[in-house]
């Protein structure tokens, strides 16, 4: 593995090999190997139970693996934690908090300096950071972008994204996509789950499919010999 | 270091700025206890003799009651939008997180029992034959022993069924060296009989052997999916 | 192994006859309660098995959390060295020596340590990593069981004899219940736990427990010397006879105890050479596909599992 500190873009940053995950009898991963290279966009599809969102998680440090290595930086995703970002569909976000409350505490975690960061890295995705109304009140799309404030807060190398579209309305969809590109022309590597691969067509540089546990392709494009999920199969319903 | 306390403290202000906001759960709890000193006020009869040597036990059962509602709701924000994951993907030690949850439970538990021992005082005519003063240590002692405990097994609880019946199944056995001296310090007092030296002393070796525990471990409670 | 199974449980069978002929019948009388004191020899070696057996499910959940990390596992080892050590120089030292309760020698006082230190290398050396979880459900199971018959049989032999079913203050009585109770606890939460990390979470509340112990002690102790009660089981020491019996009775216990113990183990590890033999079939061959070789050519199919 090259050295992360000198690592040109498109060095492997993440490598992934064998990686099983059992949940007693059912298995999630069946034996992934993969490497990710820096300062690159990659989007994650397949159906429900594809084991996307275990991949995802397992790389983030939130699950342990059954078997196998995950390398992150050279190091194991534990101990590179100051250097991700984590998004779910779940906010992870207090509802009872305003947008900068919620930020203002989350900085903490990450033991950087205060205010003025929060309040860049939600004008980033878009909001307003005076806004006082508590988290719990926003609609999807606002909240959406608010917890991905909260990913890019400590400004990670990396970014796992799980579906972080899912029922956001296509404005504040389009706008989070632009912001994602902007962050990955910046350097940054992102890794985005989602059923909604069309949006990302064109922006990202690689798209990976998942079945059974287990990565079956890697394009640059989407529906190459493949159909796209949301597309009905011809002839069924 | 540093950011260990400031990771604690910044938690501990924000529930407590939490609680101050919506103080629908404060108020209900508050009123719970109420009606825990009222059952017991009913069932033994604060006229008779013997209530005044049981008045310790009493107290400290209600002290109990309370305590248990309060620790089920410790982690009910973290739990609605799976905030401990933010928590578990940052680089922030577990441990300064259980520390801010067991003081802001401790505040809550005492802001309870400020409101249950007057009404004790009141309804059952306590006078404290003893040095009053070592009321204090013991009330102090007594009441972190049952939250750090409760804290932790309420986040151990998370990852079971029947979650809110777990933290009190979990947490009563190993209370129990607790509950003894906490109300046979009370009773010496009240009835001034015999010293609580011994019970403070050990009320505190239990306080000192159980956050060490609790903050050793705690770590492996919270990765646990 | 699986032949030396029916000699010993035909030779513990043999044990047991032997020690209830010898408790029932030649041991003898009590002077102060007659024939009534017999139930000791089923209450005190059903107290020292639970409690060696709880103390084996502490070694264990120990080791379990402690080798998690090469680090923490040396570190554990080193503190159990100087505790043995200590333990056994500590009883000699003249100032500890005055502090030992009456009727406590030294000498075994120093050998109790010893035993502690070699039962951890010994268990360490025989069972690792899954075995060290396997002992422990075992172990706090057995142990429950045998911890039931000290709690049934000491109200028993109180009431006949002292009137009464329950003292609060017999300080060993009630430290036996807290016992039971944090095991039972301890093996609801095994079942209760949808976790993966359930024999860890377990492998915690087994510490917190075993701190715990000597805590309840204690407490019950200095609550005895205020308000002094009856001792259900009586103190001061036993006509050798007697302890002659005892030990025989013990020993029996001993062996059915650890017969018990082997079978439940061998269930536990069959059950769960099952569950990953399953977990790696469904590894091996994904449910809902043709086959690995199609897996690419089918159209990805729409909510598959």
């Amino acid at each position: 593995m090259t050295n992360p500190l000198t690592a040109p873009r498109g060095a492997p940053i993440i490598a992934v090999s064998n990686l099983v995950k059992q949940f007693g009898r059912f298995t999630a991963l069946r034996g992934v190997n993969a490497e990710f290279d820096a300062g690159k966009f990659y989007v994650i599809l397949g159906d429900n139970g594809a084991g996307k969102t275990t991949l995802l998680r397992a790389l983030a440090g939130l699950t342990d693996p059954t078997r196998g290595e995950i390398s992150i930086l050279g190091k194991k995703p534990h101990e590179a934690s100051r250097d991700l970002g984590y998004m779910a569909h779940p906010s992870l976000l207090y509802d009872e908090m305003s947008g900068m409350e919620n930020l203002l505490y989350f900085d903490k975690l990450y033991d950087i300096a205060g205010n003025s960061r929060c309040e860049q890295a939600i004008q980033a995705v878009g909001l307003d950071a005076e806004l006082s109304r508590p988290v719990g009140k926003y609609s999807q799309g606002m909240r959406q972008r608010m917890s991905l404030a909260r990913a890019i807060l400590h400004d990670p190398k990396i970014l796992f994204l799980d579906e972080p579209f899912s029922n956001v309305d296509l404005h504040s969809a389009r706008e989070m996509v632009g912001l994602l590109k902007g962050m990955r022309d910046a350097g940054k590597t992102i890794l985005v789950v989602t059923h909604q691969a069309a949006l990302l067509e064109g922006t990202a540089d690689e798209f990976v499919w998942m079945q059974a546990g287990q990565i079956v392709d890697r394009t640059n494009h989407l529906a190459r010999g493949h159909l796209a999920p949301g597309d009905a199969p011809a002839g069924e319903s | 270091m540093r950011s260990f306390w400031s990771i604690a403290l910044s938690t501990l202000t924000k529930d407590i700025r939490l609680e101050w906001r919506s103080k629908d759960a404060l108020n209900a709890m508050l009123f719970f206890s109420l009606l825990v000193v009222v059952i017991f006020v009913f069932s033994f009869d604060p006229l008779a003799e013997e209530s005044r040597h049981i008045v310790g036990g009493l107290v400290w059962v209600a002290f109990l009651f309370a305590a248990v509602v309060a620790l089920n709701q410790t982690w009910a924000r973290e739990l609605r939008n799976q905030v401990l994951d933010a928590y578990r993907v940052s680089p922030a030690p577990a441990n300064a997180l259980f520390l801010a949850k067991a003081i802001g439970n401790f505040i809550l538990v005492s802001l309870l029992e400020a409101l249950m021992a007057p009404l004790f005082v009141i309804f059952y005519n306590l006078r404290v034959l003893g040095p009053a003063w070592q009321l204090i240590p013991v009330t102090l002692l007594g009441t972190w022993a049952l939250v750090v405990n409760g804290t932790f097994f309420a986040a151990m609880s998370l990852r079971t069924r029947s979650r809110e019946l777990m933290l009190p199944l979990l947490l009563f056995p190993v209370s129990i060296p607790a509950v003894i001296s906490m109300v046979a310090a009370t009773t010496s007092i009240l009835t001034g009989d015999d010293p609580a030296h011994f019970y403070i002393v050990l009320l505190l070796t239990y306080d000192v052997v159980f956050t060490t525990a609790c903050l050793a471990l705690f770590e492996t409670v919270l990765q646990a999916e | 192994m699986k032949r030396a199974f029916p000699i010993l449980a035909v030779l513990t069978a043999l044990l047991l006859v032997y020690a209830f002929y010898q408790a029932l019948w030649v041991a003898p009388t009590d002077a102060l309660q007659g024939d009534v004191y017999r139930i000791i020899y089923y209450h005190v070696p059903s107290a020292w098995t639970a409690f060696l057996l709880f103390f084996i499910n502490f070694i264990a959940s120990v080791q379990y959390l402690a080798n998690a990390r090469p680090s923490t596992a040396r570190a554990a080892r080193w503190i159990v060295i100087a505790i043995g050590i200590i333990g056994f120089v500590a009883p000699f030292i003249p100032q500890v020596k005055q502090q030992l309760p009456t009727g406590m020698y030294p000498s075994s006082v120093a050998t109790t340590f010893l035993i502690i230190t070699g039962l951890y290398f010994v268990i360490g050396k025989y069972f690792v990593d899954q075995d060290l979880d396997v002992l422990a459900v075992t172990t706090a199971e057995v142990g429950v069981v045998f911890c039931s018959i000290v709690l049934v049989t000491g109200p028993i032999w109180a009431r006949p004899v002292w009137g009464i079913w329950w003292a609060p203050g017999d300080i060993r009585l009630t430290s036996t219940l807290v016992l039971w109770l944090i095991y039972v606890s301890y093996l609801v939460l095994r079942r209760f736990s949808d976790s993966a990390q359930t024999q860890k979470l377990a492998a915690v509340l087994a510490v917190f427990g075993a701190l715990d112990v000597p805590l309840v002690y204690f407490s019950i102790w200095f609550f005895r010397t205020q308000h002094p009660q009856p001792v259900i089981g009586g103190g001061g020491s036993m006509d050798p006879r007697m302890l002659h019996v005892l030990l025989i009775s013990w020993m029996a216990f001993l062996c059915f105890a650890f017969l018990v113990c082997w079978s439940r183990y061998r269930l536990e590890k069959l059950r769960r050479e099952v569950e990953e033999a399953e977990a790696l079939e469904s590894l091996l061959e994904p449910a809902g596909l043709a086959g690995p070789s199609s897996a690419v050519k089918t159209p990805l199919s729409r909510g598959s599992k």
